[in-house]
């Protein structure tokens, strides 16, 4: 009976030692405060907003975010810019509608419900642009990577000069964070790439945080909605199985006493 | 049913019964007696129909607005995420709720393992439920396979072309499950359409699982026979729907728990990137519900006897209540199987780990081994412990498990002896 358990301990002990070894590639993230993490997580909607200019003004150029609307900017549990505001958002973009009556195609600005206008016509002209790398549509890219924001903003920060021995091809760079090192973006944040309208300084860690937070938004854009639901739902859950807890004990009691 | 004779009380009830005894089956079911001593482990089978219906509920709503084409499913579940009120309430309900099925079919097998529920009478129960497990396999890989990831398109390739081992015919069966010659717009078409089907197929099953529950009654923790209606069982109900409700709203709470706040956490983080024929993700991993049988079916070095390999660690659970030659239900009195109950439990955690890691070095050797104990707990184990192992004395009921039990002369012997 005792070589039973020390067998199952020894295969514990060789699992728990392959987890950890398992745990030693991995390079630890770099780590930040997110608002919207948490059982009442919400977002920042300055953060949200400042994000946003960051993704216009910075990624916009190269990654599209084509399942976002231009009027999911003034929506509940968003940036909640004012519908005036999103709307001149969505005006300052081009769209190609049509045909019209004469069979022609032509170009209007956007209205609040065009999706994001994309950098690149499509996949291909996006590669032949980035020299053959195709930067990922950026909607749902929070939850597509895993370690999720986290990895997000590491990436973002995470640029060094490579390491001795490690050679790398043009229109190629080091990330520290990025899988495999190497990434074919260049550092996108220096400090001040853009300018702050409500007066934030804008560091490279400022920025990385704001668009992160906007990317996760973009990724899961009735998160708040979700974690209120979800505060009540479990609440409620836990009040009603008090009382059939109860309940069950009071109609039981007429069984148990007879035993 | 034969338990009473139900009469209706009103004269029209008395007319419809006569013609369609659906009160009598309402009796049945109200009155039907249960062992009193039954533990919270058998509550999972009220909690697996809750699973079910969830599922098909969600699974209806969700297919009103999902888009079953190559070039639009991963598209529409975005749509479905974003724009359909409470659509990402009702995916993440359906998604996570394909998990809590596998996490609560695990431990109603689990438990079924443990209190030999499986054995004599109840062998058809239990094979019914083998084909429902089977089922549900199949309907959650096809399910994984729908939002057109890069985890779904990958998965579906890996598993169809398991089939390309079989000798001879194996090409063409492949061809023949993809509608083309690689995963493609006929097979996610086929794949919605068998995903659609098969709960209702596990549906029916599960009524005749009930069914045939039905006729021996349950079994219990003490695994003997109980006299029914007797003093040992209490009517279902309104003892045990209160406590299956008791049970399943903790259950839901667990539920709620990540469908809330972590809805994400037990997918994989590729099945966002859209399917893409031209980039194969690093690892392809299953769902965590399939890795033990991934660990068993990568541990094999040959492609055919891999496949050979997985099936038969489903289908040798078929063959257990004849492996299995104790004839003593409950390991509660089986002081060695009990040991190997929780060595194997421990030996499929195992599987599920290194099913998850690159099958690659020590990885791969901790499967060969867990796989090969695998094997040796149902074909040589049991066995051989049905004769050699000195059970502990049964009771003579479960009111008086332990203090009114008159053992019998041998099982006094046998006591004796393992002291």
């Amino acid at each position: 009976m005792k070589n039973i358990f020390k067998i199952t301990y020894l295969i514990a002990f060789i699992l728990t030692g392959a987890i950890q070894v398992n745990a030693a590639e991995k390079v630890d993230l770099l780590k930040t405060d997110w608002s919207f993490k948490g059982l009442f997580g919400k977002f920042d909607r300055g953060s949200l907003q400042r994000g946003y200019q960051v993704y216009t003004e910075v990624c916009a150029s190269c990654h599209s975010m084509k399942y976002v609307s231009y009027r999911n900017l003034f929506e509940p549990g968003g940036p909640e810019f004012t519908e005036e505001q999103a709307k001149t958002i969505a005006a300052s973009f081009e769209v190609s509608d049509g045909p019209n009556n004469d069979g022609e195609m032509f170009i209007r600005p956007a209205k609040l419900s065009d999706k994001f206008v994309m950098p690149f016509e499509n996949v291909k002209a996006a590669q032949a642009a980035n020299g053959g790398a195709y930067p990922p549509d950026m909607s749902v890219l929070a939850k597509a990577r895993s370690g999720g924001v986290d990895y997000i903003y590491s990436v973002l920060l995470g640029y060094e000069d490579p390491p001795s021995g490690v050679t790398l091809d043009d229109g190629v760079y080091y990330n520290k964070y990025m899988y495999g090192n190497r990434i074919k973006m260049s550092q996108p944040l220096m400090d001040d790439a853009v300018e702050y309208g409500d007066g934030t300084k804008a560091t490279k860690e400022q920025m990385a945080k704001d668009v992160t937070t906007f990317l996760m938004w973009a990724a899961e854009p009735h998160l708040e909605a979700r974690h209120k639901m979800g505060f009540k739902a479990i609440l409620y859950l836990i009040i009603l199985t008090t009382l059939v807890y109860f309940s069950m004990k009071k109609i039981w009691s007429r069984i148990e006493s007879e035993v | 049913m034969s338990d009473h004779e139900y009469v209706p009380s009103s004269k029209f009830g008395k007319w419809f019964n006569d013609r369609l005894p659906l009160l009598s089956l309402a009796s049945h079911l109200t009155d039907y007696p249960t062992p009193k001593n039954l533990n919270y482990w058998w509550t999972f089978g009220g909690i697996l129909t809750f699973c079910l219906i969830t599922q098909i509920v969600t699974g209806l709503t969700l297919a009103m607005h999902y888009i079953a084409h190559a070039d639009m499913a991963f598209e529409s579940v975005e749509h479905i995420m974003r724009d359909v009120n409470y659509g990402w309430l009702i995916r993440y309900i359906h998604a996570n709720g394909a998990s809590m099925f596998f996490l609560a079919v695990y431990i109603h097998i689990f438990r079924s393992l443990f209190y030999g529920s499986y054995k004599s009478p109840r062998e058809i129960i239990w094979i019914i439920g083998i084909i429902i497990y089977l089922l549900m396999m199949a309907a959650a890989f096809m399910g994984y396979v729908l939002p057109w990831g890069q985890m779904s398109f990958w998965g579906a390739t890996v598993i169809t072309n398991l089939f390309s081992a079989i000798p001879l015919v194996g090409e063409g069966i492949v061809n023949w499950l993809w509608g083309g010659y690689s995963v493609d717009n006929p097979t996610l078409t086929r794949f919605f359409t068998l995903h659609y089907l098969i709960p209702f197929l596990i549906l029916g099953l599960v009524v005749l699982h009930i069914w045939a529950l039905h006729v021996p009654g349950n079994n219990n923790p003490v695994g003997i026979d109980v006299k029914k209606p007797s003093k040992d069982t209490v009517p279902f109900h309104p003892y045990i729907v209160i406590k299956d409700g008791f049970a399943l709203l903790m259950f839901m709470i667990v539920f709620a728990f990540f469908v809330f706040y972590s809805p994400n956490i037990l997918g994989h983080a590729d099945n966002y990137i859209e399917a893409n024929p031209m980039v194969t993700p690093a690892h392809i991993v299953p769902e965590w519900y399939l890795l033990p049988f991934y660990a068993i079916l990568r541990s094999v070095p040959d492609k055919l006897m891999g496949v050979v390999a997985m099936l038969s660690a489903i289908l040798i659970l078929a063959a257990l209540p004849w492996l299995d030659t104790s004839k003593i239900r409950s390991a509660v009195f089986r002081p060695l199987y009990k040991q190997f109950y929780w060595i194997l439990l421990v030996d499929v955690l195992i599987l599920g780990y290194v099913g998850a890691m690159p099958a690659e070095g020590l990885y791969l050797l901790i499967a060969r081994v867990a796989t090969a104990y695998y094997f040796i707990h149902f074909l040589i184990i049991l066995p051989v412990l049905g004769f050699k192992e000195k059970t502990i004395p049964l009771p003579l009921s479960i009111t008086e498990p332990v203090l009114g039990g008159m053992p019998m002369a041998s099982a006094v012997k046998k006591k004796e002896s393992l002291n």
